[in-house]
């Protein structure tokens, strides 16, 4: 299926489908486990004294990676976080598109300038 | 359980905000610029590929004894992977997603958000890197602990900047927040820069010619 100069394995073609699919992993495998301890910064602010000077968010959407109306807090961690791993490829992904199409129009690209093993 | 990692709204006050939110687009404008010149096809994938791992990293809060726990920052990864500019854009993304859908992190200081924990780890934290790779003998023997101390300090000077900046604001006094936040960092740091080496090993031996973006070569920086 391919004439690329190399030719390449499966996995080698499609290694951003594993990639993503250990992002999956982390946020299935990890994410409920995460320590609940605050972490540096909000320790910091309980210790000092200064926590309250935090200020509650303007709205929610997954407020503090969880699915509102999900009961299962392991469940809606997770369901949360591959969202959020969906909208993080997608978006930077999109951008990461845009950035080659505004290059590929400064430089006036017919489309000649062949990129070896892209796609 | 995660929970909220990043600095809520009125931990800064609004003139450090502003400024930093200034700070922050001027610098992320200027990578979308420097990352068009230098990305071709390739990169499209593997940012976002990275953009997913560091927001699933960052999910991840490890126990740190002391009562408290850190997570990944990431900038230093992506910036050896990608290129410091295109690294910038990854960490700008991954931070205002977790703010603007997750609530992680307010939006007034979304702004000292990304420039604390996407901008000055990335930049400096790269530009670490490339001055510590030739003198420890090159990629070969190199590549690793330059990432390390690159990573450790990504940390560490974010969450000394962090200090200052709520000193500043007048959250608090300078003398609390430095020491805590500096010695906390200190630790959490040494994860980041576990888990910084531990993923440029996988990628290194299993698909090394995607380390290609980062490399002090191919940079112009």
């Amino acid at each position: 299926m391919t004439e690329t100069p190399k030719p390449q394995g499966l996995l080698n073609r499609y290694w951003w489908v594993i990639g993503i699919a250990i992002a999956v992993a982390i946020v299935v495998v990890f994410a409920p486990n995460a320590s609940s301890s605050p972490d540096g910064l909000e320790k910091v602010a309980e210790d000092g004294e200064f926590a309250h000077a935090g200020e509650d968010a303007r709205y929610e959407w997954l407020p503090d990676y969880s699915i509102p109306g999900i009961e299962n807090e392991d469940l809606s961690t997770v369901l949360s976080g591959i969202v959020g791993v969906g909208i993080m490829v997608a978006l930077v992904g999109g951008v990461a598109y845009v950035l080659t199409r505004v290059r590929r129009m400064r430089e006036g690209d017919d489309g000649s300038r062949q990129v070896p093993g892209a796609g | 359980m995660p929970f909220l990692l990043h600095a809520p709204d009125g931990f800064f006050s609004t003139p450090v905000a502003v400024a930093l939110w200034i700070v922050t687009a001027v610098v992320v404008g200027y990578s979308a610029n420097r990352a068009s010149r230098e990305l071709d096809e390739r990169a499209i994938p593997l940012m976002g590929v990275m953009a997913a791992f560091i927001f699933a990293g960052q999910m991840f809060n490890f126990a740190v004894p002391g009562g408290t726990s850190g997570h990944l920052l990431g900038g230093v990864l992506a910036a050896i992977l990608l290129g410091p500019w295109a690294g910038t854009i990854v960490m700008a993304s991954v931070i205002g997603v977790q703010a603007l859908v997750f609530q992680d992190g307010g939006l007034l200081v979304l702004g000292a958000n990304i420039f604390n924990m996407g901008i000055i780890g990335t930049l400096g934290g790269y530009a670490v890197y490339r001055s510590l790779v030739p003198l420890l003998g090159g990629l070969s023997s190199g590549r690793y602990p330059a990432a390390a101390v690159a990573a450790w300090l990504s940390v560490f000077v974010a969450a000394v900047l962090t200090a200052f900046e709520l000193a500043i604001s007048d959250t608090t006094s300078l003398a609390v927040a430095l020491g805590a936040m500096a010695g906390w960092h200190a630790l959490i740091g040494i994860g980041e820069a576990v888990i910084t080496v531990a993923a440029l090993t996988f990628i290194a031996n299993s698909r090394p010619d995607l380390l290609r973006f980062g490399q002090p070569s191919a940079a112009t920086a």
